[in-house]
C-alpha cells in the first residue's frame, strides 16, 4: 500500500496530538464545522498521498515564494509532505534529465490521480518559443502533463488570468492555463502572489477530500474569493462615514481613513486579504497605508493607474477616464444644442418677419 | 384610433392661427406618472452615482458619528430600485395601455415609409424643411432616439447596476446569481464594469440634454403641444390639417 499522509508525519516524528491539532486548524481555516476535523484526520490517515506536479511557465516565482511561507502551524513543513510534490523545478533536488524523467514517470504511473499545479502561463507566439524548458517549449510540457491529470490548480494571476506577461500588447501571446487546457477541471487561485494560507488550504482541501472546492463562475474557490477586499476591510466604517485619505501623509492618512480616493481597488477585488491577511495574519496592503492594487483581478495591469478610482478606458484606445469621456461628449452635445437653439430662434424670427409682410 | 374632441366649438379652417381646436388623449396616467418618477430617479441616480465615484470632501469627526457615504449609496440604491420597478410597470403598461404607450418600445424599423419620416424629421432639425409634420404620438425620430438611448440605456444601467449591487449583497443573493455571476465575467472584471456603468450615466445625461431641448423646442416650433401633454395627457394642435402619424 502507498504511504499515507499520516504515515509520513509519524515517520517525521510528528505526534498524533500535533496531527489532530493541524486537522482542526485547517478545517477552521477553510470555514468548515468542527465535525470536519475528524473527517479530515480520517481521510489523511487512509488515503494515499496525492502526487503533485508543479510546473513553471512564464512567471516570477512569487507564487512559490508565497507558498513556502505559509505560516499556519505545521503547514509549512506538513503540506509539502502531505502531497507528494514530485516535480517542482525551483525546489526539487533532482536536476536535468533526471528531473524531467519524473514527469513522464508520474504521468505513466498515476494516470488520472495526480494534480497538476501550474505556476505561470504558456506563451503561444512563435510556437511557444518564448518559454523553453529542458529544450522544449513549456506549452508541450504543459500539454503532456495535463493529459492524464485529475485536476489543475492555476496558481496566481499568471496561470489564472495572464497577469503582467499578458498585459497589452502581450508580445509573446501569453495566455492563462484554461485557454490551453480545456478538458480538465481547473481551480484558479489568483493573486500576485496568492495568499500563502489560501494556497495551502486549497491544496489541503483537494488532497484531503479528493475533490475540488466549491468554485464560483470564474473558477475561484468560493471560500476565499467570494467577497471583495472592501466588504471585510477594517477601514470600511470610514468609507461609509465619508472619511477619506485625500493626499498621502495628510491627517486622514494618519488617522487611517479609507483609501478609496487614493485609488484603492478594494471595492472591485475578490480576495481574502482583509480577513486572512499576510505574513501569518500580521498585515495586508491597506493596513500598511497603501490602497489595494487589485492583483487578483483579471487584467489588473491593463486597468490604468493604481492610484485612480476612475481608471482609464482602454477599450476605445482613449487615455481618459469615464468622466473625461462623458463630460466631453455631454459638452459637445450641450454646445450643439445651444447653437441649434440659436439658429432655431433666428430662423423663427426671420420667418415670422416674412409672414408679417 | 379614437379622436376625442374636447371642445364643442366648430372646427376652424383658418390654419396657422395657433388656435386650440382639437385634442387627443395620448399619455395615460400611468405613462405620465412613470415619466416623472423616472425623471426624478434618473436625477437622483446621476447625482449620487457621481458622488459615489468621486466622493465629497472628507467629513470631520468620528466614523461612528457619520454616515454620509452610506446615505449617498442608500439613495442611489433606493432610486435604482424605484427606477427598475417603474420600468417593469411601464413595460406592463406598454402591453395593456393604449397604442401610444407601445410606440417607444416598438419603432417601425422594418418600414421604409417610417424611415422616410425619420429622414424628414432629420431634415426638419437641419433647417432644411420649412414645416414639420404633425404627429399625435411621437415623431419617428423621437421614437427612435427614445428607443435606442433611453430604453436600451436604462436596460444597460439596470443590468449593470444590479450586477454591481450583487457584489455587495454577496454570492448567495439573487442579484449576484441572476446578474453579477455573468455580467462581471462579460466585462472582464469588476473595475471595467464600474467604468462602463459610469459611461452609461453620461449616455443617459446626453439623452436628457437632447430630450429636454427638443421637447421645449418642439413645444414652440412644432404643430402640436409637447411639454403640457406630459402633464395633462392631452395632445393639443396648432392647426386643423390631418396628422401624419403612421400608426
Amino acid at each position: 500500500m502507498r504511504e499515507t499522509f499520516y504515515d509520513v508525519l509519524r515517520r517525521q516524528g510528528v505526534t498524533r496530538r500535533s496531527f489532530l491539532k493541524f486537522c482542526s486548524l485547517t478545517a477552521a481555516a477553510m470555514g468548515m464545522g468542527p465535525s470536519m476535523a475528524s473527517k479530515m484526520a480520517h481521510a489523511l490517515e487512509t488515503k494515499p498521498r496525492t502526487p503533485v506536479l508543479w510546473l513553471h511557465g512564464l512567471e516570477c516565482t512569487c507564487c512559490s515564494e508565497a507558498f513556502i511561507r505559509s505560516a499556519h502551524p505545521l503547514a509549512k513543513d506538513v503540506i509539502l509532505s502531505m502531497i507528494s510534490l514530485d516535480y517542482d523545478d525551483t525546489i526539487m533536488a533532482a536536476a536535468g534529465h533526471q528531473a524531467e524523467a519524473i514527469i513522464e514517470e508520474i504521468v505513466r504511473d498515476y494516470k488520472g490521480e495526480y494534480i497538476l499545479a501550474c505556476e505561470g502561463n504558456p506563451p503561444l507566439n512563435e510556437d511557444g518559443m518564448y518559454c523553453i524548458i529542458a529544450g522544449k517549449p513549456y506549452l508541450d510540457q504543459l500539454r503532456f502533463a495535463a493529459q492524464d491529470c485529475k485536476a489543475i490548480i492555476s496558481w496566481g494571476s499568471c496561470a489564472s488570468w495572464g497577469c503582467v506577461q499578458a498585459a497589452r500588447p502581450n508580445p509573446t501571446q501569453a495566455v492563462p492555463i484554461h485557454k490551453v487546457i480545456t478538458d480538465k477541471p481547473i481551480v484558479k487561485v489568483p493573486g500576485c502572489p496568492p495568499i500563502p494560507e489560501v494556497m495551502t488550504a486549497v491544496v489541503t482541501y483537494m488532497a484531503t477530500f479528493g475533490q475540488l472546492p466549491d468554485l464560483d463562475r470564474q473558477g475561484r474557490p468560493k471560500m476565499f474569493y467570494s467577497q471583495r477586499i472592501h466588504d471585510k476591510c477594517y477601514r470600511r466604517p470610514h468609507f461609509d462615514a465619508g472619511q477619506f485619505v485625500e493626499a498621502w501623509d495628510d491627517e486622514g492618512a494618519r488617522k487611517g481613513y479609507c483609501l478609496y480616493k487614493m485609488g484603492c481597488k478594494g471595492p472591485t477585488t475578490y480576495n481574502a486579504c482583509s480577513t486572512v491577511r499576510w505574513n501569518g495574519g500580521l498585515s495586508f496592503p491597506i493596513q500598511s497605508g497603501h490602497g489595494c492594487i487589485g492583483c487578483s483581478e483579471d487584467g489588473f495591469w491593463d486597468n490604468g493607474s493604481f492610484y485612480d478610482r476612475l481608471t482609464n478606458i482602454h477599450q476605445f484606445g482613449v487615455e481618459a477616464n469615464a468622466d473625461d469621456v462623458g463630460l466631453a461628449a455631454a459638452g459637445v452635445v450641450g454646445a450643439g444644442v445651444a447653437v441649434h437653439a440659436g439658429i432655431s430662434a433666428v430662423k423663427r424670427l426671420t420667418e415670422k418677419g416674412g409672414q408679417d409682410k | 384610433m379614437s379622436v376625442n374632441t374636447q371642445t364643442d366649438a366648430p372646427i376652424d379652417d383658418r390654419a396657422g392661427e395657433g388656435q386650440l381646436q382639437e385634442a387627443v388623449y395620448v399619455y395615460e396616467a400611468p405613462v405620465r406618472l412613470w415619466h416623472w418618477v423616472n425623471a426624478l430617479s434618473i436625477l437622483v441616480l446621476c447625482v449620487t452615482g457621481y458622488f459615489i465615484a468621486s466622493p465629497l470632501p472628507s467629513v470631520p469627526g468620528e466614523a461612528s458619528d457619520n454616515f454620509l457615504m452610506g446615505y449617498i449609496r442608500f439613495a442611489h440604491f433606493a432610486a435604482g430600485y424605484i427606477l427598475i420597478v417603474g420600468f417593469l410597470l411601464r413595460v406592463y403598461w406598454a402591453i395593456v395601455g393604449n397604442h401610444h404607450a407601445r410606440q417607444m418600445f416598438l419603432p417601425k424599423v422594418w418600414s421604409g415609409a417610417w424611415w422616410r419620416e425619420v429622414w424628414h424629421e432629420v431634415r426638419w432639425y437641419s433647417f432644411l424643411e420649412r414645416e414639420p409634420k404633425k404627429y399625435i404620438g411621437h415623431n419617428p425620430l423621437a421614437t427612435l432616439v427614445m428607443h435606442v438611448m433611453l430604453l436600451w440605456g436604462l436596460v444597460f444601467m439596470m443590468i449593470t447596476g444590479l450586477a454591481l449591487y450583487g457584489e455587495g449583497t454577496g454570492m448567495d443573493s439573487w442579484q449576484y446569481v441572476l446578474f453579477s455571476s455573468w455580467v462581471i465575467p462579460l466585462f472582464g472584471n469588476s473595475q471595467d464594469l464600474h467604468t462602463f456603468h459610469h459611461l452609461g450615466m453620461w449616455y443617459i445625461v446626453i439623452f436628457v440634454i437632447i430630450h429636454v431641448y427638443v421637447a421645449i423646442r418642439e413645444d414652440i416650433m412644432s404643430r402640436q403641444s409637447i411639454v403640457s401633454s406630459m402633464i395633462s395627457g392631452w395632445r393639443m394642435f396648432k392647426d386643423t390639417r390631418p396628422a401624419d402619424d403612421l400608426d
